[in-house]
């Protein structure tokens, strides 16, 4: 079902959370909105879920106005960075919750729990407590909880924001999955650009309350529409008034009238990736990638005067 | 530390018991078995069971209000719930007296319409639920506070009501400082002096509490009976408070 906000102001006291904001969700899309802490992406989704009242603007879900309608009309699925467990319900209770409000016969409510606890993975554990669960698996049986009353759209909050590097990425890659299978349509909040260009078709970029660019994660990078965008989505330099990402920089040993002087001053080995560090000749710091074979064939060592050469390189205007 | 409980709390309490087997238990036996002390008794229990539950309602109602409202005066209220703890309870019933009595605002109305507060139950009733007013919100605030409004918005989102989402989320995440609440104001309930006196007027057999009935016995120079009334009340409050930290979970378990 698709989503739609027009025209959403949103303001507490002093502070503009959101200013005129307006924003597609298209249906079976799974869309990321992506932004540094304050830039009102969180403020945006709980607008659409009805956990928060905009000042001005209207919320559509599947061509239907809900800007007045309470949270509890909006069939919408909702996923809280800190989970949000009910701690004094068992894993299948929580899953339960919302089918019981609703009033399902027992045996269907029993059929769909266990349904959803296969899909998070959590069979095993459905008589443990939250306490009793680790922060990945408290986050599964959120999304099992939202999932269970089959919701027109799906809405997470930073869902792995409070996760380890590792279960963040193993639950991103599921989330992708699960939306390939199901194909609802998904709104994901979160501030890590590679979360969201890993796992969106569509990237919503804000700041301060604003829109700076909708793209799909490949234009994002490669055609950002502006200076806030594009350090946003990756690593940049700037080098006058050009920016240049780290890999679109090419380190040769030999001088000529389109390259710079700069000097090595740190290389980091990162794998198959290694970061060179460098400082001009007019004392501007610059970051260059490299492949490992690129860096050995360089014998590149510390102190070492080298000769940059932008290959791709991006201005604004 | 240990000292000065024993100094302070369980020095006193051996006193009593002390007095009462000395004087001879029997003593003690008719001043309980007295037809004036069982209705004192009664009263005091018919008032704990108005004012108790009473108490435990608005407590809860006024916590959600102070935590989870927003309207202006917030403050305030939160301030008011805290009045009865810093005003003397002969305060409170020179208050109730003024207002009630014959001359009083509600007194003169009520009167003129058959009804008897002062000197009568309901004046009783009035006093212990003013004085016993704070104690469950003071416990269920901070535990709200504490648990936030996350569990609460995840149910809305999974359709509950506003009601639904109470009975099944908020309720059962508040219910030990509930229960803790409702204990401190029973035992307040239980031992209110001050306030009773001045309105209740002390009419044996029919307005005297179980505490005035000590007091009366005291007057009266039957200081086993006294102290017998008194150890029975110290008793129920002793065996309150202890079922409380018997049942009430472990703080990690929670």
């Amino acid at each position: 079902m698709s989503i739609s906000a027009r025209g959403v102001s949103k303001r507490f006291g002093d502070f503009v959370a959101l200013d005129d904001v307006s924003v597609e969700v298209a249906t079976g899309s799974l869309t990321a909105l992506l932004g540094p802490s304050g830039s009102g992406k969180s403020t945006l989704l709980r607008v659409i879920a009805g956990l928060e009242t905009p000042d001005s603007g209207t919320v559509v879900i599947a061509d239907e106005d809900m800007t007045n309608r309470s949270v509890q009309d909006r069939g919408v699925g909702f996923v809280f960075q800190h989970y949000a467990a009910f701690k004094h319900m068992t894993v299948w209770e929580n899953v339960a919750f919302g089918l019981k409000i609703r009033r399902r016969a027992r045996a269907e409510i029993r059929e769909r729990v266990g349904e959803l606890l296969a899909l998070v993975q959590l069979e095993g554990l459905a008589q443990r407590y939250p306490a009793q669960l680790s922060g990945g698996q408290r986050q599964r049986m959120g999304l099992a909880r939202a999932l269970a009353v089959d919701p027109q759209v799906l809405l997470l909050d930073e869902p792995f924001g409070a996760l380890d590097a590792r279960v963040r990425t193993e639950l991103r890659a599921w989330l992708r999955r699960l939306h390939d299978e199901t194909h609802t349509t998904t709104v994901i909040v979160t501030h890590d650009q590679e979360e969201a260009m890993e796992v969106a078709d569509e990237v919503v970029v804000m700041r301060g309350g604003r829109i700076e660019q909708v793209a799909g994660p490949r234009e994002l990078y490669e055609r950002p529409a502006n200076e806030f965008v594009m350090s946003f989505v990756g690593h940049v330099n700037r080098i006058g008034d050009a920016f240049v990402r780290p890999h679109d920089l090419e380190l040769v040993l030999e001088a000529d009238d389109t390259t710079r002087e700069a000097m090595v001053e740190r290389i980091a080995h990162l794998g198959f990736e290694v970061r060179v560090e460098l400082v001009c000749d007019d004392g501007e710091p610059l970051s260059i990638q490299l492949t490992r074979d690129e860096a050995e064939r360089l014998e590149l060592v510390r102190g070492e005067i080298v000769h940059v050469r932008p290959t791709r390189e991006t201005t604004f205007t | 530390m240990l000292g000065y409980l024993l100094l302070v709390l369980l020095g006193p309490l051996a006193m009593g018991v002390w007095r009462v087997v000395d004087h001879g238990l029997g003593d003690a036996w008719s001043a309980l078995s007295d037809p004036d002390t069982v209705h004192a008794f009664k009263v005091t229990l018919i008032v704990m069971a108005i004012a108790v539950p009473l108490n435990t309602i608005f407590g809860v109602v006024c916590a959600l209000a102070i935590v989870r409202g927003r309207f202006p005066g917030r403050g305030l209220l939160n301030a008011f719930v805290d009045l009865p703890l810093a005003l003397s309870p002969v305060v409170v019933g020179v208050s109730l007296f003024l207002l009630y009595g014959r001359q009083g605002w509600f007194g003169s109305w009520l009167l003129g319409h058959g009804y008897q507060v002062l000197f009568a139950l309901p004046s009783i009733v009035l006093a212990t639920v003013f004085v016993s007013l704070p104690f469950v919100a003071r416990e269920v605030v901070p535990t709200l506070r504490e648990i936030g409004d996350e569990q609460e918005q995840a149910a809305s989102t999974l359709g509950a009501s506003g009601w639904q989402t109470f009975w099944r989320i908020t309720l059962p995440s508040i219910r030990w400082a509930v229960v803790y609440g409702v204990v401190l104001t029973t035992a307040r309930a239980l031992g209110e002096y001050g306030a009773v006196a001045i309105v209740s007027g002390s009419i044996q057999g029919k307005t005297e509490t179980a505490t005035l009935r000590v007091q009366e016995e005291y007057e009266n120079l039957n200081q086993a009976g006294a102290y017998g009334i008194a150890l029975v009340l110290a008793a129920i409050a002793i065996v309150v408070l202890v079922a409380m930290t018997v049942v009430r979970p472990r703080p990690e378990s929670r």
